[in-house]
């Protein structure tokens, strides 16, 4: 079935993370094991638990012109940046504006908009809040901003699943590519949550790490010392594009975006499944839509986001699910959770292991969890073999939202 | 109080620039904001409200509509 189907190739990859304002940057920091999270100096600090976060390496204010900067969200204006990176890196492709597609969503979009503009309504009336309030809050703003920048015609989408939002923006475009809507279709997703109200809110879940005297050392899926996740922001968006379209332009080709398997959970809100068998049922059909073997799966970017009860669900299902002893790591560990951008960065750093062939380890992992029993990268990070390989990033989002991505070597 | 219209002209062009980027020594009286200087009707808003906070003349949205060019908008000023 999967043999006469369009083949859909990365050929374009953008990132502005706590790490750094790009994927180059980006990328050496995860392989040096540096840590983008810092204590936040805010005067609010003091009224939340968790008084530390992974914040954007590069702001956005600092790339934008101020006009630009101005009307555009900040989660807005770091899906801009990783968009217009990412059309940079794929060679700026020649296409009909009516078979480019864009699908580019956030976790939770503009909230210091709307909390910031709900200060000026009440303090000094309707006829002082932006015109821009509107696109600038809403969650599919990013997605419309950048069909704008792109002139792309063929529908823009934005998904919207909480922390599994990149991924499964990824998940759509393939399939939009699939389907003959699009030949080329830039995906990813954004967020820029570091604001007081979320901070007090994920703490009123008890889901935050509060290793405030050690930030760099807070966020450690997997270890028994962890505690919850650190926030972070940022975007990451790739480029996909049909492999006749690519090859027919010369097109420089990271990796094959090969399947995506998506469940959900039906069970709880925000806690995941017991058992794993929701991710583990994303993963095998991600490699049953990509045509592949369990067994081929040779590294898996997993979402362990460093809380107490996620982290050995999601062990449990790679292991269940796949026999080939991937190399398992959680960028998590130096970039925060990104939450609607963890998938599209953490997609991006899946490319990048293929296409480079190295995993970068998983930070802070000093004392794994008992019964782990998977190949977690720690230490140093460790080389994938030659040959064809694939490999998987997970994203998992409140909602009972599972998205498995499968990639192979080019 | 009043000002006069080379010192409307100036604000207008700053305010202009702080909202859109365009170059103050573009906004000149005879540009029509839509069709030469390409501002959109968000933007527009933008600027009556800067404007208004800048020359104290309240710009009502029904009349906004009316004023095309950067004229348009210095004579309402003055009157």
């Amino acid at each position: 079935m999967s043999t006469n189907r369009v083949r859909v190739v990365v050929t374009g990859l953008g990132t502005t993370t706590p790490l750094g304002g790009d994927v180059a940057s980006t990328w050496a920091a995860l392989l040096d094991g540096r840590s983008g999270i810092r204590t936040l100096t805010e005067d609010w600090v003091d009224t939340v638990p968790a008084k530390f976060a992974g914040v954007a390496a590069v702001d956005p204010g600092e790339v934008l012109p101020r006009p630009e900067a101005r009307r555009l969200d900040r989660y807005e204006q770091f899906a801009l940046i990783a968009a217009r990176q990412a059309w940079q890196d794929a060679g700026a492709p020649e296409v009909e504006p009516t078979r480019l597609g864009v699908v580019v969503g956030s976790g939770i979009g503009g909230i210091s908009t709307i909390l910031n503009a709900y200060d000026t309504y009440r303090e000094k009336g309707w006829n002082r809040l932006s015109p821009y309030t509107v696109p600038m809050l809403m969650p599919n703003g990013a997605a419309g901003w950048i069909s704008i920048d792109l002139g792309a015609q063929a529908g823009t989408h934005a998904a919207v699943s909480a922390c599994a939002t990149g991924a499964e923006s990824i998940g759509q475009a393939i399939e939009m590519i699939r389907s003959g809507r699009a030949d080329v279709v830039v995906a990813g997703g954004s967020e820029a949550a570091i604001h007081p109200l979320n901070m007090a809110s994920f703490a009123a879940m008890r889901a935050m790490s509060t290793r405030n005297d050690e930030p760099h050392r807070a966020s450690r899926p997997f270890d028994k010392g962890r505690d919850g996740f650190v926030l972070g922001e940022g975007a990451g968006i790739v480029v996909l594009e049909s492999e006749a379209h690519a090859k027919a332009r010369g097109a420089r080709i990271y990796a094959v975006a090969a399947g995506v398997g998506i469940t959900s959970d039906g069970h709880h809100i925000s806690a995941p499944e017991p058992t794993g068998i929701g991710g583990k049922t994303a993963m095998l059909t991600a490699i049953a839509d990509a045509g592949l073997s369990p067994a081929d799966v040779r590294h898996v970017n997993a979402h362990a986001t460093s809380t107490p009860v996620g982290d050995e669900i999601e062990a449990r299902a790679i292991r269940e699910a796949l026999p080939g002893s991937p190399l398992v790591t959680s960028t998590k560990s130096m970039t925060g959770h990104l939450l609607g951008g963890a998938g599209g960065i953490e997609s991006v750093f899946t490319i990048l292991a293929l296409s480079e062939r190295i995993v970068p380890a998983t930070a802070n992992l000093d004392d794994p969890a008992d019964g782990l029993d998977v190949d977690i990268v720690r230490g140093e990070p460790r080389k994938l073999p030659d040959g064809q390989l694939a490999a998987i990033n997970n994203s998992f989002g409140f909602g009972g939202h599972n998205v498995a991505v499968a990639f192979t070597t080019a | 109080m009043a000002a006069t219209e080379q010192e409307i002209l100036a604000g207008l062009g700053k305010i202009v620039n702080e909202i859109t980027g365009i170059p103050a020594s573009e906004v000149t009286p005879e540009k029509s904001f839509v069709d030469d200087l390409d501002i959109d009707s968000l933007s527009m808003v933008e600027i009556a409200v800067a404007a208004q906070d800048e020359f104290g003349a309240e710009i009502p949205d029904d009349q906004l509509k009316h004023l095309k060019t950067v004229k348009d908008v210095i004579n309402f000023i003055q009157n």
